[in-house]
């Protein structure tokens, strides 16, 4: 095994709020290699954001507050540092891009002063040379006219050209890691898919590490090597990309792969559907989170929180009680609710 | 189309000649523009957003119309027209009401007692289900609402009318006196499904219905959809952006571009044989969540962006970005949506079958 990059060892960040303690993220643990595009998958309020602005050092006390673990990266606990040192990491080491780039870029500033002042923090570099660096940067994402556009706003970018922007901006310090949070959710589906070739082909060519957050199983499909599944705030399947998707270990993964209409669907069919509703995050279910919604929940299953470990019927990471006596491969997925419509 | 105009002469009402037995919608060159305005006092106009420019389509009755496109191809405004939220600017739309036992109506010039009529016909759903619900209003007050302004029942009818529209969505009775930020995003869909439902509807628009939700719960909210209509009978235009669910829910498919029609096909051939060059684009940008597809997947990229619908490009509205548009034609002559095959409506110059999944 190679040194990861980043090492992410029982973290738990909890927001305070008047209702009651938000366990968003509940003790997660997870690794990422060099170069490795990790999809980190889940339904809102599955804790997956927060993962990221955890890792980013972007959760701010008193609200929110990163109880416990250790977030290592580089073989350095980004959770001891201070403000300085982590500031030297963001941009630099690790970048961000957002699911809304309007709110990300500063709408009083040209594009060219941002991204100026993005290379000039971080790289030890004068303004002429910054300037000839975010043109390149510009280039690299296929912004045509790239000097001309420094000049210009937010604003007066498309939607696709601003999340251009901010891969730009992102990439411009040449990070080890990119978080990138929903980064195609805005935007169209022929936007989007511009988006994702153009940034499976820049990680790819300077290997940067990559972890996607979406709800968007395809979009991960054609983007990642791994997957983790999250769910109410922890991890409850991780595996390669071709594990995770044709043979799903969790009952929740196998149940929202069965759950998607697929474009590639030839006969109409009922949708399987996972009954309910995500648990809200303050008052989690006792035993596994899935529980109330899982169709093979027993007794156990409301007692003991089940823990990420080797599942019997694949190579993938699980956190089901029953992941050995059950096959879901062998299960259709839409079960008994299968009905055919004659057409 | 002559012997379906044989067929329906025992009914003389007004231009009923124009509808066939089996469809319940004709839109015939609708056009919906926003004029914009500049100036203080002379409020001079300077332009015009061209969401809808000269669509024609039909809806068959019991099917689901899927209309898919991107932000600003006038999906919505489509929608919005139909039942006259919007006044059309031009065009009609020609509905059979069965409030008034099976009347032909021209809804884009209908009076204002046949518009209440065809209101009770026509309802829709709505993208956002936070938005759509008053948070001031109970359960019961928001679906009994549509009964209330048209006049249906007593009270007491109307409560247990509410009661029986929760079973059906598949919510609690005893749900009624709750407030909606009490429910979930797809509870809170299956309310304003009910309340479409409340008047006895026979064709509900379906806005984005399930974008704004999860993807577990979008499969409830669909499934809910599918036995509502076996059940009512009802026929649904369903707008959508993911082509996946429009592939899912529908029977036949159009697509927009910049507010005119692509092409219109029944489900299987539009995803299997599509012929517009934008369509094709559209379709192989649409992930599939299978690695093993995926990897091997060509996709057509398309160069640039959407121009913005109050400056349309001439001749053909996709061809600044056509992979295949040809100088001379394509820029200049704007295509005409034409059947190229039965039921297969294509707007291109240069149409051709291409299988891109």
């Amino acid at each position: 095994m190679p040194e990861p990059l980043l090492n992410v060892d029982n973290l738990r960040t909890y927001f305070s709020t008047e209702e009651g303690v938000v366990r968003a993220v509940d003790g997660i643990s997870f690794d990422l290699a060099p170069g490795e595009r990790r999809g980190v998958v889940g339904e809102s309020g599955s804790g997956k954001s927060v993962t990221a602005m955890s890792i980013m050092r972007l959760i701010e006390p008193p609200a929110g507050e990163i109880v416990t673990g250790t977030i290592e990266f580089q073989g350095e606990n980004l959770l001891t540092l201070g403000e300085d040192e982590m500031q030297e990491i963001r941009g630099a080491k690790i970048a961000m891009i957002f699911q809304d780039p309007m709110t990300a870029l500063n709408p009083v500033y040209t594009v060219g002063d941002q991204l100026i002042e993005t290379i000039v923090l971080h790289q030890n570099v004068s303004v002429s040379e910054a300037r000839k660096l975010a043109i390149k940067a510009l280039e690299d994402v296929q912004i045509p006219n790239a000097e001309g556009k420094l000049n210009d706003h937010p604003h007066q970018f498309s939607g696709g050209m601003r999340q251009r922007v901010m891969i730009a901006m992102g990439l411009s310090c040449n990070p080890d890691l990119l978080i990138a949070d929903e980064p195609t959710t805005a935007l169209d589906v022929t936007t989007q898919a511009q988006i994702m070739d153009l940034m499976l082909k820049l990680a790819a060519e300077r290997n940067t590490a990559v972890l996607l957050i979406t709800h968007d199983l395809g979009v991960v499909a054609g983007f990642c090597d791994t997957i983790q599944v999250m769910y109410a705030g922890g991890i409850v399947e991780y595996g390669t990309a071709d594990e995770v998707f044709h043979n799903p270990q969790h009952p929740y993964t196998w149940g929202l792969l069965g759950s998607m209409a697929r474009l590639d669907e030839e006969q109409k069919h009922r949708l399987h559907s996972i009954a309910g509703a995500p648990p809200s995050v303050i008052d989690l279910p006792i035993g596994c989170r899935f529980r109330p919604r899982c169709e093979f929940a027993i007794d156990k299953c409301g007692k003991v929180l089940p823990m990420l470990q080797s599942a019997e019927h694949g190579d993938q990471l699980v956190a089901c009680h029953r992941a050995d006596e059950l096959d879901l491969k062998t299960i259709a997925v839409s079960g008994e609710q299968s009905t055919e419509v004659a057409s | 189309m002559s012997e379906v105009m044989s067929d329906d002469v025992d009914t003389p009402t007004e231009d009923v000649s124009q509808l066939p037995d089996d469809v319940i919608m004709r839109v015939n060159h609708l056009v919906k523009e926003f004029p914009i305005k500049r100036g203080v006092f002379f409020k001079k106009q300077v332009g015009a957003v061209y969401a809808v420019s000269d669509i024609s389509f039909e809806v068959k009755k019991g099917e689901t119309l899927g209309l898919v496109g991107e932000s600003g191809c006038g999906k919505s405004t489509t929608a919005r027209s139909v039942m006259r939220l919007l006044e059309p600017t031009s065009g009609d739309v020609w509905f059979r009401s069965e409030q008034l036992d099976g009347k032909v109506i021209n809804v884009a010039t209908a009076s204002k007692s046949e518009l209440r009529a065809v209101r009770e016909d026509i309802q829709i759903v709505f993208q956002d289900p936070y938005a759509s619900l008053n948070p001031r209003m109970t359960v019961a007050s928001i679906i009994a609402e549509p009964m209330v302004v048209h006049g249906e029942g007593s009270k007491t009818d109307r409560l247990e009318e509410v009661k029986r529209l929760l079973r059906v969505v598949g919510l609690q009775p005893e749900h009624a006196n709750r407030y909606p930020h009490e429910f979930s995003g797809g509870q809170r869909q299956r309310i304003g499904v009910a309340r479409a439902l409340a008047l006895n509807p026979s064709f509900i628009v379906l806005d984005e219905p399930v974008s704004a939700l999860d993807v577990s719960i979008q499969a409830q909210v669909l499934n809910l959809l599918d036995d509502l209509q076996d059940e009512f009978n009802l026929t649904y235009l369903f707008i959508a952006h993911d082509l996946s669910v429009v592939r899912h829910i529908s029977d036949r498919v159009a697509v927009m571009y910049l507010g005119r029609m692509a092409e219109l096909a029944d489900r299987s051939t539009l995803y299997d044989r599509p012929m517009h060059p934008y369509t094709h684009a559209l379709l192989s940008a649409v992930p599939i969540p299978d690695p093993t597809i995926e990897v091997g997947r060509e996709r057509i990229l398309l160069e640039g962006d959407i121009p913005h619908p109050s400056n349309p490009p001439p001749g053909c509205r996709f061809n600044t970005r056509c992979p295949v548009a040809v100088e001379g034609t394509c820029d200049v002559d704007q295509p005409e949506f034409l059947e190229l095959e039965p039921g297969h409506w294509v707007a291109c110059h240069f149409p051709e079958v291409k299988k891109v999944f």
